[in-house]
């Protein structure tokens, strides 16, 4: 069991969905960074997915590629990631966190050396865009081996006849990729979710998160009708950018910002566990 | 190098896009569902005798092929050493060797269904041969074009324009090539249902290495017949440019398993190799990007960085996964020249052949210039002209009048 199966198994008894939030490690600077992702429990968060900044994150919109290039601006490595999460564990042992990027800067910094690092940090599982199945020898396998969910993406390309090589390696949850498209683009149907969730349920018993294009409290309520959870990554980026000063730096309101909107997408979730029921 | 040398070196990539450890499929789960469509209609556009049939007919009265192999003479007197012969791909409609490789992908694309047509261009070379082939089938086009060689390539702006695409110049990250190539595919990710990524060289995911390969391979055939009727034999040696390195992947590959003959690609020195430039084999190192693994500019954190070349075409930082191997494996020699050097070399076509060669292929002459004195005179070399210097001569224009200042 790792943090992310102990979590859904909590939330399931809770009868509630997961809020899953996402953040740029290292945006708009180490530090700051590592006091927003501290917030982020105590504003209902349940999962945390970090991204790992990349200079070409090709499936990701303005909001997100924006939110990398400041970190990388700001000195942000693939280690510093892993120490920012070693620093969140210091006083977090419970909420999981899950790594998200590309490929590219794990295959620099050498496949087991990662691992042995990002496990002993206290990830628990890995997103990594560009590696469908087809990968699976790049990564996931050594991935599985070393104790480390690995978290694969269905989208709305991935057919019936795709689905069960899809999810044949994938472990803690499913990510369903809302819509075919780049993050902060269009808005998740929730009805389109539904069937999709529905869809994916007949090939797995593994919990079935939703993002990509969920920017609201009501959209994130929407969403956790219909599926394990509500994943919010572009608005909560687009809210620390909105708090930046001219020269792109954090402010005294930067925390804040993303912690309250975090509390409000939280309620959204929280409600909608009280609707379905 | 310590790599196991094949029985061919023309039978790659395994089943599963691989050349050694290069190549694959680095994408999205989004486009993995497409990608392997493209792979089976490739496959049975192969075994169909009339695509062949169709596509020739093309080649021929629309392309304009076969390109002449022209002896150049007067280069030849002037350097001394090897006879030089020019592939004149830049007589090809359009100008360049691109129009071969987007044929091939628009009659594809074609097969499949497929309305809307993107693509990413450097140089405008890709972008303009993609334009013209939408125009003639009724496509829609969209290329995808960094904002700075939207400036230094007007002229090509302009003629895709002219041909209906709508040409989308892209403000992220350096603003050149790469940026260009992430954008088409985030393009792609969102368009998926409807649209074809026309990939401009021997790069991306599995099989576009393939099949871009094997629609330039026609220069390399071609090369071969005309050598064999002009010289009676084969060539002694081959040289070409390399961006993402169709241009030279077509030339070369159909010689791969001749080992009589010298195979050079020219990667972009830029400014110079310890400075800024294009050179992923000189300077760079395994990684993934794009869809593939092969070698590439970055740094110790594994984050690409920005190439830089006079050549709009040549400025990306990595290179085909094929390439990538055939360094590895040691069949081809990958050398470099820099700006200054391919500025002299596009002067010294122009005014000794009456060429005006394109800023990419004057990067291989550049080299033809170190290495054909120092061959013998029965020594059989082909240079591929890969495209014509209209496109950069308001640039080197204005660099010429700078320095003449
Ligand atoms: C004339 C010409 N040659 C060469 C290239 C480089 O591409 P490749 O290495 O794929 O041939 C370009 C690219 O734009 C080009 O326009």
């Amino acid at each position: 069991m790792t943090r992310i199966d102990t979590r859904f198994a909590e939330l399931k008894k809770a009868g509630r969905a997961a809020f899953v939030t996402f953040v740029m490690a290292g945006d708009p600077d180490p530090a700051t960074s590592l006091e927003i992702i501290k917030a982020l429990p105590k504003s209902g968060a349940d999962v945390i997915e970090i991204g790992m900044p990349f200079t070409d994150p090709m499936a990701d919109g303005p909001s997100i590629q924006a939110a990398g290039l400041r970190a990388l601006k700001a000195g942000m490595t693939l280690k510093k990631t892993l120490e920012l999460v070693r620093g969140f564990r210091k006083d977090d042992n419970a909420t999981p966190i899950v790594l998200m990027g590309y490929y590219n800067p794990i295959y620099i910094y050498g496949v087991d050396k990662f691992l042995v690092d990002a496990k002993s940090a206290g990830v628990d599982g890995l997103i990594i865009v560009d590696l469908p199945p087809e990968e699976d020898d790049e990564l996931c396998l050594p991935a599985m081996k070393a104790g480390l969910n690995f978290i694969r993406l269905a989208t709305p390309t991935t057919d019936d006849k795709r689905l069960p090589a899809v999810l044949a390696n994938t472990s803690g949850f499913v990510y369903y990729v809302s819509i075919a498209g780049i993050t902060g683009a269009g808005a998740a149907d929730a009805n389109a979710v539904g069937e999709a969730v529905a869809r994916i349920k007949r090939h797995t018993k593994l919990p079935v998160c939703v993002g990509f294009g969920i920017r609201t409290p009501e959209a994130a309520r929407a969403i956790a009708e219909k599926a394990n959870g509500s994943v919010v990554g572009t608005a909560l980026v687009d809210a620390l950018k909105n708090s930046l000063d001219a020269d792109g730096r954090a402010t005294a309101k930067t925390v804040n910002a993303v912690a309250e909107l975090t509390a409000a997408l939280a309620q959204g979730v929280k409600g909608a566990q009280q609707a379905a029921e | 190098m310590n790599v196991a040398k094949p029985n061919s070196y023309r039978s790659g990539p395994d089943d599963r896009g691989h050349f050694g450890i290069f190549g694959g499929r680095f994408v999205a789960e989004t486009l993995m569902p497409l990608i392997l469509d493209l792979e089976k209609a490739y496959s049975d556009a192969k075994a169909d005798p009339a695509f062949q049939i169709e596509m020739n007919g093309y080649l021929k009265n629309y392309v304009g092929r076969p390109s002449p192999l022209y002896f150049a003479e007067r280069l030849t007197e002037h350097l001394g050493g090897a006879k030089i012969y020019l592939k004149r791909e830049e007589l090809n409609h359009t100008g360049s060797h691109k129009v071969n490789n987007v044929l091939g992908q628009i009659m594809l694309a074609r097969r499949m269904g497929k309305k809307r047509i993107i693509a990413e261009t450097g140089a405008g070379q890709h972008g303009v041969a993609t334009a013209t082939l939408c125009a003639r089938f009724g496509l829609e086009c969209i290329v995808y074009m960094g904002a700075v060689d939207v400036e230094r390539q007007q002229p090509n702006v302009i003629r895709m324009e002219m041909l209906g695409a709508k040409v989308m110049p892209v403000q992220s990250g350096t603003r050149t090539l790469k940026d260009a190539m992430n954008e088409a595919l985030r393009d792609w990710v969102t368009n998926v249902h409807n649209t074809f990524y026309c990939i401009g060289t021997v790069a991306g995911p599995h099989p576009y290495p393939t099949l871009v390969r094997d629609f330039q391979s026609i220069i390399g055939n071609e090369t071969k017949a005309q050598m064999q009727e002009i010289e009676g034999r084969l060539p002694d040696s081959l040289v070409a440019c390399i961006g993402g390195g169709s241009n030279a992947m077509g030339l070369f590959h159909p010689f791969l398993d001749d080992p009589s003959v010298e195979i050079f690609g020219v990667e972009a020195a830029g400014h110079g190799l310890t400075q800024l430039h294009a050179a992923s084999i000189a300077g760079g190192r395994p990684g993934v990007l794009h869809g593939n693994r092969t070698y590439l500019l970055m740094d110790a954190d594994g984050q690409i960085q920005d190439a830089h070349s006079i050549s709009a075409g040549l400025d990306y930082p990595g290179i085909g996964p094929e390439h990538s191997w055939l360094h590895e494996v040691g069949r081809v020699n990958y050398l470099s020249a820099t700006d200054d050097e391919a500025l002299a070399a596009f002067q010294l076509l122009s005014k000794l052949e009456g060429i005006i060669p394109a800023l990419e292929p004057a990067h291989a002459i550049a080299k033809v210039m170190e290495l054909a004195p120092k061959r013998a005179n029965d020594h059989l070399m082909v240079v591929n002209l890969s495209g014509r210097g209209d496109k950069d001569v308001p640039q080197v224009g204005d660099i010429l009048r700078g320095k003449s200042k």
